[in-house]
Order: C-alpha cells, then structure tokens, then sequence
C-alpha cells in the first residue's frame, strides 16, 4: 500500500517544488520572494523526510523556513521590496543555463537508479561505520576468545569487559548512526563547521555592528 | 505587536515547548534524530519568535547580547576542549575513547556517565549546539537591531 | 519506462538548481541573487540526500522497529548524506547571513541594491 501512496506524494511534492522556483524567478515583489523560499525550503524538507533523513529534514525546515526567512525579511525592511523590471529579454543567460543543465541531464544516465541498493554511494566507507556503530549483540555472545572454563561471575565479568572493549575499540555504540559518523568518526570535520559558523557570526557581527546601530535610549538619536 | 492579543498569547504557550524541545533533541541526539546542530537552531528559532512578537528589547533581556557573545566562543572551547582532553587522557586529538581508560574506569562517576565514545559525542554535541544557538540568536540581533539608512 | 522512474528525482533537481542558477546570473537585485543562491543550494541539499536513499529503508537509527508489524528493520538508507548535509545546511544559513549583512552595508553606503546602478556610481568620480 504505501509504495504507491508515497511515489504519487513524491511526484506531487516535486511538482510543487518546481513551480515554487519557476514562480520565483518571476517575482519582482522581493518580500513574496522570501516568503516563497521559504516554501520552497519546507517543500525540500518535506522531501528529505520521505528519503528517510529526518535529521536533515527538521534542520532544514527549522533554518529554511524559520530563520533564514527572518534574517531575509530583517533585510528588506533594512533595503528595500521591490526589485527593478529586466530591461531585456535575457537570452544570454538562458543559454548559459541551460547548457550546463542539458549536459547534467545527460550526466544521469550513467547514475544509479534511485534507491538502488548497490550503488557506489552504498558500497564504500559506509558499511564499516554501519557495523561498528553498534556492536552487534549475537557476535558477543558467540566470541571464540571466549574463556569456556571460568567461573561463573569471572565469566560475566569477562564477558563485560569484552564488550566494553568493543564498545570503546570498534563501535561508536550509539543508535543514531548520523550522530555517530558526525560527531565521533568525522569529528574533526565538525571541529571545522563549528569554526565556520562561528567565524561567520563574528563576520555578521563586524559588519552590522557600530554607529548606526539602533539605540533604545531615545535621546540618543538625532 | 502590542495590539496582536491573539499572536501573543499563543507565542507565549509555544515558546516554553520551542524551547524544551531544543533541548530534547540536544541531548536525545544520540537515540533519535537530533543533534547539536538542530537543537541549536531550534533553540534559537524560539528567542527569534519570542523578539518578533514581544520585541527586541524583551529577547535582548532574555538573552543579553554580551552573554551570547561569550557563549559562541565558550561553544567551540567545548568542542575543541574535548579533543584536547582526550589527548591529555592519552589517545588522539577527539579520540574519545580515551577518556574512558584514564578518568571513568574506576571513578565514583563511572556509574553515572555514559561510556566513552558516547560521553564525547555528548559533550561535541552540546558545544556545537551553543554555538549555533548563539550565532543564530546574535545574527537576528544585530540585522533587527539596525537602522534603516535613508 | 524503467529510466523516467528511475532518474526522474535527478532531473527535477537539476531543473531546480538551474533555476537558482539562472536567478543568480539573469537577476540585478542582490537580494534576489541571494535567493537564487540559497535555491541552488537547497537543491545540492536534496541530490545529496536522495542518492543515499535505499528502497525499502528506513532512517539510519538502530534499532529501529517497523511502524506497523514491529519487526527490526534490516535495511537502512545512507548515513553519510545527511551528515555532510546536515552541517553544510548550517554553514549555509552562516554565509547566507553574512551574505545579507554585506547587502545592508552596500545599501547604507550606496542607497541602492541593484547591481547596475551600483556599478553606474562607482564608474562616476
């Protein structure tokens, strides 16, 4: 049941996807603009769920549709709402763009077919962090170092230690895989992207901070 | 907003869910889809909304811009400082296992921390969630903060 | 047959990041090419994602129990998408940021956020 259900859902979702960028090329009014990426942003969201990435789903929902929108509208009320009508027919840049898309498009005939288990993507790296983020329970429990002769409480007692070496030598030993890869296997990768958004807010902070901030005391201003 | 009694009141029966929900998914990353990065924006989705309908000054009360500011460094200090204290535990830079051999085995807090591979994810996670959550909070800030020239 | 259904979610998203593509270069008004930037990035986004789909999976969360019959799933989609997406969705909401603060300082120093006439006053002396 609902294989169906969920391809006619998808096909819909991309059909609105579409539309929703089409529609914003059009767009002169800026603030419809951001309020339409938004949609976009949650329509993307949307289908990032049913490709079974719910992490990525709700950070995308949460920054597309929720702050990034924000920090767009801040602007238009800083600049201004409407953008200027295109003087010309822009015949250069449709040519521009849809040479590298007609090349893309061709691009994909040589990709896997969507959700193709065997894919490259599925093939390398990600094995290895599957298996060893949760060690699994029936390979412990069958272990050949396993000591057959001990007694019953050193037996246990061994048996915890084996799998707390395993815990700490192999697995990550945490359900959420992606939380696993993000932080403990790429974990300096993430280092990285903390760097940026830090650097990036102190850039945002340089750039808007100084004498034309807003004061709250009202004397202040001319 | 003062004259929005409607939007009032229902931001102020979200936002306290807004905001513990940032924190579930902080710190149930590691069973459930979370993370620091998600719970950092949510969090700061919530002091967005709470600015946007009760206005700037009240957000920058609630989360006083100098305070916030501390926090994005203090955010990636924790990051970094895991690493640094793994290597100090005697593994890698961010190996975590390593605190586990030198500072939990045997320690009264054994019982009580998670082990390690999942005591560093868990502190890796927190401090990318401040800064996030700071950054996002500082950005809205300084944008809603500024003067529209001309 | 066989290729539309198999290929269809690739076109439509190179349909869409060739529409960010084009409102950053066709567009003269900042704003506007930001938008067409963060189009364009959503789109990277969503490739990204759904090359990691597996048919028959479910979210990389183990163990992870079937909705309805209870059963343990087998099958899970690729991880590695979503992290590299998941951090590059934060980033972007970053750069997106420092992007539009450039654009407030632009406007503030030229009154204007349209790319010619912003050319058009630094060409006068």
């Amino acid at each position: 049941m609902p294989a169906a259900v969920t391809q006619i859902t998808v096909i819909l979702l991309l059909a609105l996807l579409a539309c929703t960028a089409t529609t914003i090329v059009r767009m002169r009014d800026l603030w419809a603009a951001v309020m339409l990426t938004g949609i976009f942003s949650f329509l993307g969201a949307c289908w990032m769920l049913i490709l079974d990435a719910p992490d990525v789903a709700f950070t995308e929902a949460a920054v597309g549709a929720g702050i990034a929108t924000v920090l767009m509208l801040g602007t238009l009320a800083l600049t201004s709402r409407e953008a200027k009508p295109p003087e010309h027919f822009p015949i250069l840049p449709i040519a521009v763009v849809v040479m590298p898309g007609a090349a893309l498009v061709f691009g994909t005939f040589d990709m896997p077919y969507f959700g193709d288990p065997f894919a490259p993507a599925h093939s390398h790296v990600m094995p290895e962090y599957m298996s060893d983020t949760v060690p699994d329970v029936r390979q412990i429990e069958s272990h050949p170092g396993e000591p057959q002769d001990a007694h019953s409480d050193e037996h246990s007692d061994s048996q915890r230690n084996d799998s707390q070496d395993r815990g700490a030598h192999h697995g990550v030993g945490v359900p959420n895989i992606i939380t696993a890869v993000l932080a403990s296997y790429r974990g300096y990768d993430t280092l990285g992207e903390t760097v940026v958004i830090f650097t990036a807010g102190i850039g945002v902070l340089l750039l808007l901070r100084g004498r034309r901030e807003r004061r709250d005391v009202e004397e202040d201003g001319e | 907003m003062k004259q929005h009694s409607i939007l009032r009141v229902v931001a102020k029966l979200l936002i306290p869910f807004i905001l513990l929900f940032a924190l579930y998914v902080q710190f149930h990353g590691d069973y459930g889809p979370g993370g620091g990065f998600q719970a950092g924006v949510i969090f700061a989705a919530g002091i967005v909304l709470y600015g946007l309908v009760f206005g700037l000054q009240a957000a920058r009360n609630v989360a006083p811009p100098i305070v916030m500011e501390r926090l994005i460094a203090l955010g990636v200090l924790i990051y970094a400082g895991t690493g640094v204290a793994a290597m100090f535990c005697g593994g890698n830079f961010l190996d975590y296992s390593a605190l586990e051999y030198s500072f939990l085995q045997g320690s009264l807090l054994e019982r009580h921390l998670p082990h390690g591979q999942h005591l560093g994810i868990l502190l890796v996670e927190l401090g990318v969630g401040i800064t996030v959550a700071a950054v996002m909070i500082l950005i809205f800030f300084s944008f809603a903060g500024r003067e529209r020239s001309r | 047959m066989k290729e539309i259904l198999g290929l269809y979610n690739y076109w439509v998203v190179i349909f869409l990041m060739m529409t960010g593509f084009y409102i950053v270069i066709a567009r003269r008004n900042l704003i506007k090419k930001v938008i067409g930037l963060s189009i364009f990035q959503i789109s990277v986004f969503l490739l990204y994602i759904t090359m990691g789909k597996v048919t028959g999976g479910t979210a990389p969360i183990l163990p992870a129990k079937h909705f309805t019959t209870g059963e343990d799933f087998q099958t899970f989609s690729n991880p590695l998408p979503s992290v590299l997406i998941l951090t590059a969705i934060v980033v972007g909401v970053a750069t997106t940021a420092l992007a539009l603060a450039l654009i407030v300082r632009i406007h503030e120093e030229y009154g204007t956020i349209e790319e010619d006439e912003i050319l058009e006053q630094d060409r006068e002396p």
